[in-house]
């Protein structure tokens, strides 16, 4: 983009405040959603307003947000990674066990997960970028797999097996307990998404951002430039990581508990999922695909007992009432019919028009 | 020391299981460079056309419906996996990072319509009497379908083995894996091998499927994911594209999890081969084996 407007000052300047202006109106008018008693049909099931959507709308922001973290390494840097989910649940399931099973407060939940947050991805990313490609993927994996077998084994009974656990929620700040603070809970996840829509923008420009890039499209060169990848990856690795942990954090004061759900590989598989429908690499595309899957699966699964699908035959009825069909379906599609995703096809869209 | 044998051989027919799993995705990864995260998918699809099968076949007796159901499941397995590459894997020739995303679609969506049809709950399954029992080896009682599996896992391993070496297909296949580019050039066309890759490996992940279905007595949606993720590690030990390291890295996975989950703590099992391969890839980047760069 830069090379394209350098000989247009003015072009750049417009580029640049249009950079800024969208992704502040959008903020604005996300910001303002608690306050709006609208009721859109279909898309929600209640008005905007009420606690039920706007939960449903903080989690979208959620992984929306972790979403953007995961496009970081594939998207930008071309790692594929196959545990993000383990830095996830660092957030979700450390807090949660410092403050119910250690009694700790919440400041201090929060620097623990904060802590393990930087320093497990230090180290294990230091451990799996010494190989690459497949083998790369198999040792995230791996070491993923490793915390969720910890999570379902219950060790000392701080993580309460398959089922999880409730947090201590008398440890949690007050604006944040209870259905009458959804709002506020909502407000948390905006900031979350925004924070790291800024970071990554920010991040992907800087000079180390257009090494990662320059690492995804020929790592073997950016090697012949005198630059060594190695640093470059494990930065953008523990970038991520942090900022899924911290995304963590706010998925468990929107719960009730965690769950072992979140650190599974296939939880991995759907912020994949996620990114690919919305576009790699993007601006919004990873955004954008976070924030409709969830809303996809949320709704198909309430779609799933309605009157409109239970009157279908049972050959469309049955594959329709789960979720993970559909979007495993859409998500092929996508490979096949849309290569680039969501945001792909919007800018195809718009030259169209111009 | 029967405890010790017994575990042993319990390892080995729990790393035969893996085998079963793993030798197709290793097939599948040396020939054609895609890490096939549908092969759950075959798995549960072979197991599941056998539980189905075997529950339309109320006439028979025991041991015919089971042959029967078997036949049935493997014949699903090997079709739908052959499908899988000619319509989904195929149009995406040579653009690896998809291929790689449509099977990861794939196997999602598979689990969640064999849940929406059947449901979420595992089916319990009805085999011969024979497998339910013991036999005792030196003091030791070994369940009978661990000598079923590690006989399966034998036969496969040698029947795969033959195919590869003595066939003009099994000819073709090796020096695809070795070399693509040059088998094409050669005039060969190498596409049909992918299907037939693709099918072998269906096959043995269906077999793999009933078998699980008979060692773990019932048929569940979510058991080829599970299963997936050990057979993911075989075959990253063994050396992708390599079937001789991947039965060795089969025992091996099979054996620790065992002796882990029996000495240590049970779940320990799990984590330990999880560190295996850890070790396994730092030290050798390429599997045990190495044959496949």
């Amino acid at each position: 983009m830069s090379t394209l407007t350098a000989t247009r000052p003015a072009g750049r300047v417009l580029m640049h405040a249009r950079g800024i202006v969208l992704p502040v109106a959008v903020l604005i008018v996300l910001a303002l959603v608690p306050k709006l008693a609208v009721d859109i049909p279909y898309v929600f099931k209640d008005t905007l307003n009420t606690p039920g959507t706007l939960q449903l709308l903080a989690l979208c922001l959620v992984f929306g947000g972790l979403a953007m973290t995961y496009d970081l390494l594939f998207g930008y840097t071309g790692l594929l990674s196959f545990g993000h989910a383990l830095y996830f649940a660092v957030g979700v399931y450390l807090v949660a066990i410092a403050l119910t099973k250690w009694h700790w407060s919440f400041a201090e939940g929060l620097l623990f997960a904060a802590a393990v947050g930087i320093v497990l991805p230090l180290l294990l990313g230091a451990v799996s970028l010494r190989v690459g490609g497949i083998a790369f993927a198999m040792v995230t994996l791996a070491f993923a797999q490793a915390g969720s077998i910890l999570a379902f084994k219950n060790p000392w009974g701080w993580t309460g097996g398959e089922e999880g656990f409730g947090t201590d929620y008398t440890k949690l700040p007050a604006a944040f307990v209870g259905i009458f603070n959804t709002k506020n809970l909502y407000w948390l996840a905006l900031g979350y998404a925004a924070v790291v829509f800024a970071i990554v923008r920010w991040a992907v420009g800087s000079s180390p951002g257009r090494v990662w890039q320059a690492i995804r499209e020929n790592e073997l060169r950016v090697q012949v430039l005198g630059l060594r990848p190695y640093g470059y990856k494990l930065l953008v690795f523990v970038l991520a990581s942090f900022l899924a942990t911290a995304g963590g954090v706010v998925y468990l004061l929107l719960q009730t508990g965690p769950t072992t759900e979140v650190t599974t590989a296939n939880f991995t598989l759907t912020l994949l999922v996620m990114v690919v429908i919305g576009g790699t690499g993007t601006r919004w595309g990873a955004f954008v695909g976070g924030v409709l899957y969830t809303w996809a699966n949320q709704r198909l699964g309430d779609a799933s007992g309605s009157h409109a699908v239970e009157s279908l035959p049972s050959v469309l009825r049955t594959p329709l009432q789960q979720p993970l069909f559909v979007l495993g379906v859409i998500f092929i599609l996508v490979v096949f019919f849309a290569p680039g995703g969501l945001a792909r096809l919007g800018r195809i869209g718009k030259a169209l028009r111009s | 020391m029967s405890t010790l044998l017994l575990l042993t051989i319990t390892g080995v027919g729990l790393g035969a299981l893996y085998f079963l799993i793993a030798s197709g995705l290793s097939l599948i990864y040396g020939l054609m460079g895609v890490l096939n995260f549908a092969h759950g998918a075959f798995l549960t699809v072979g197991a599941f056309g056998m539980w189905y099968a075997e529950s339309k076949l109320g006439g028979l007796g025991v041991l015919p419906r089971f042959l029967v159901a078997s036949l049935v499941g493997l014949v699903v397995g090997g079709v739908f996996a052959a499908l899988v590459e000619l319509v989904l894997i195929r149009p995406l020739y040579r653009r690896h990072i998809e291929q790689v995303l449509v099977t990861v679609g794939l196997g999602l969506a598979t689990t969640a319509l064999v849940v929406a049809i059947w449901g979420n709950d595992a089916r319990p399954i009805a085999y011969p009497g024979w497998l339910g029992r013991t036999t005792t080896v030196a003091g030791a009682h070994v369940p009978n379908d661990r000598w079923l599996l590690i006989a399966a896992a034998v036969v496969v391993l040698v029947a795969l083995t033959t195919f590869l070496k003595r066939t003009r297909y099994g000819l073709i296949i090796r020096a695809g894996v070795e070399n693509r580019a040059m088998v094409t050039a050669l005039g060969i066309d190498v596409r049909k091998a992918f299907t037939l890759v693709f099918a072998i490996g269906g096959v043995a992940a269906a077999l793999a499927g009933i078998l699980g279905n008979v060692y773990f007595t019932t048929a569940d949606p979510n058991r080829g994911t599970s299963l997936l993720i050990f057979a993911f590690i075989v075959v990253v030990i063994g050396g992708l594209g390599s079937l001789r390291g991947t039965a060795v890295a089969a025992v091996v996975v099979g054996l620790v999890q065992q002796y882990a989950n029996y000495y240590a703590s049970t779940g320990l099992g799990d984590l330990s081969v999880v560190l295996l391969l850890g070790l396994v890839l730092l030290a050798r980047p390429r599997g045990l084996s190495g044959a496949f760069a």
